[in-house]
């Protein structure tokens, strides 16, 4: 604990040094303090902008869970679906964001809409590649047993391959976040009057960069308690995922 | 159960019976033979392989590894199909090797779980599945997760869990092999017990001479790959045996002897 707080310290108080010394302008590097400074005094434009910008990211995620759980299971039911769209669904994410942005837009508005459907399409691959992988981790002995136990494929997946998915699926949901917070930044930033990310694209201008950085570190916060909040809730409910398997396997 | 087929022949009657209640019935193969492709052409793991377990007959096979052991299980189990020869069999329930429990459901959960999975209601199916922890020596274990028990306790779990399929051939694949040696024999002997009070047809794959003598009524012994039945012992002695005892020491050389002249 103390060790990367020092690290921490040592950079911010590096990074102070070197804009104080006029290493580059204030304009394009604030120092920390600055930071601190715009922080503390937009912090009711800073609070307003984040409601906006934490109920997308969640809702995105929320939206990208279900549609990534929906996608795997189709593809882990269906081989034949699973030879033509997973390719189809690798390419999709190459395509950047910030060109399909302005379409999504100009479909859906200016509207929670689209930054849903922005934050969810990022959100979507983690999920359904971990959420697949859960669904296939299952011990082939295991199948067996329950292919003897006569077990229906309903069954097969109620009992042990969807509880056997869970700890993959919150660790894609872990990934999940830190992408949900850069595609909530994009799409407010692709149409937007309000938000965080849409706050970035106003200041910078306006040469109010230090609030512009306060603005980022505002997101990078709310991702490390998501992130933290995920951990916690894995911890809480799927203990079995911690523990190691006892002397047998 | 996906893979019935002409040469699977499941007597109606078994099928019909309350789990739990199904009479020990005969485990039959006549002249098996099982193939896989693989990359460099088609590998036989059985090869005109005849046995039969009589009804409540515990048939212990020993063979080196990968002469087609496990093929022969899932063969009895209905996982797979012969390429040729037939498999006679009601149906059976497989232990594999490790326990395989799940581990976010109790010990109890896990022993219940062939009830559970023949819709049988939660409770009814705790309230059958009880009494046998105790028969086992985990009383008090019942709602203990898999992570909590050792391995010895795990793998009786595992059992109870097979038991409680109610299917009246059971098919144990190195059911003790993960256990150490100390482990291994309390585990032979609560299975003896078992077996004692609740008679079924036993088809028990391992590969250790021993655990076939002290457990097995007949100790069938297999080719290296492509698996055969080299020889038949039968296991005439009282139990519960010991591994000391002379004439199981006996047995055990004769089946090694028989092990050592396949090479």
């Amino acid at each position: 604990m103390i060790r990367p707080l020092l690290l921490a310290l040592a950079l911010l108080g590096g990074w102070e040094l070197y804009a104080r010394a006029g290493g580059v302008d204030e304009f394009i590097l604030p120092a920390p303090t600055e930071i601190a400074r715009a922080l503390h005094a937009d912090r009711a434009l800073l609070w307003d902008n984040f409601a906006v910008t934490a109920v997308e990211v969640v809702l995105g995620i929320a939206i990208a869970v279900a549609a990534g759980v929906a996608f795997a299971l189709a593809l882990h039911a269906s081989r034949s679906l699973r030879r033509t769209a997973y390719p189809l669904l690798v390419a999709s994410q190459t395509v950047p964001i910030v060109i399909v942005a302005p379409l999504l837009v100009a479909w859906l508005g200016f509207d929670l809409a689209p930054k849903l459907a922005i934050i969810g399409l990022i959100c979507f691959f983690p999920v359904t590649v971990t959420a697949l992988r859960g669904l296939e981790a299952v011990d082939p002995d295991l199948r067996k047993l329950m292919r003897t136990l006569e077990a229906s494929r309903w069954q097969t997946l109620r009992r042990v391959e969807l509880p056997a998915a869970l700890p993959f699926l919150l660790a894609g949901a872990r990934i999940a976040v830190a992408v949900a917070v850069i595609g909530a930044v994009l799409a407010e930033q692709a149409g937007s009057s309000e938000g965080l990310g849409h706050l970035i694209l106003q200041a910078i201008p306006q040469f109010e960069t230090a609030r512009a950085y306060a603005a980022v570190v505002v997101l990078s916060a709310f991702a490390v308690a998501l992130f933290g909040a995920l951990t916690l809730a894995e911890r809480r409910l799927l203990p079995w995922a911690h523990q190691r398997q006892g002397d047998s396997q | 159960m996906p893979a019935k087929g002409a040469t699977t022949i499941r007597p109606e009657a078994a099928v019909h019976t309350p789990p739990g209640f199904e009479a020990p019935a005969a485990v039959r193969l006549s002249g098996v033979s099982r193939a896989y492709p693989t990359r460099r052409g088609s590998v036989a793991a059985l090869d005109g392989l005849s046995l039969h377990a009589r009804p409540r007959e515990v048939v212990a096979v020993v063979g080196p590894s990968g002469c087609g052991k496990s093929t022969l299980l899932e063969l009895i189990c209905g996982l797979q199909l012969p390429d040729a020869g037939t498999v006679e069999s009601p149906p059976a329930v497989y232990m594999p090797q490790r326990d395989l429990l799940l581990p976010w459901s109790t010990a109890l959960d896990n022993a219940a779980l062939p009830l559970l999975v023949a819709r049988v209601r939660r409770s009814e199916a705790r309230r059958r599945a009880r009494p046998l922890f105790a028969e086992l020596g985990l009383g008090g274990f019942e709602s203990a997760m898999p992570h909590e028990l050792s391995g010895g306790m795990r793998q009786r779990v595992a059992f109870l869990r097979t038991l409680l399929a109610g299917r009246p051939v059971l098919a144990l694949d190195e059911p003790f092999a993960a256990l150490d040696a100390l482990t291994r024999a309390q585990a032979q002997a609560w299975l003896a017990g078992a077996l004692a009070r609740e008679p079924r047809t036993v088809v028990l794959v391992t590969h250790d001479v021993e655990e076939a003598v002290v457990l097995g009524d007949r100790v069938v012994v297999l080719s290296p790959r492509p698996g055969r039945a080299l020889a038949e012992l039968d296991v005439a002695l009282p139990r519960p045996r010991r591994r000391t005892d002379p004439d199981v020491v006996a047995l055990r050389e004769r089946a090694l002897e028989a092990l050592e002249a396949a090479r």
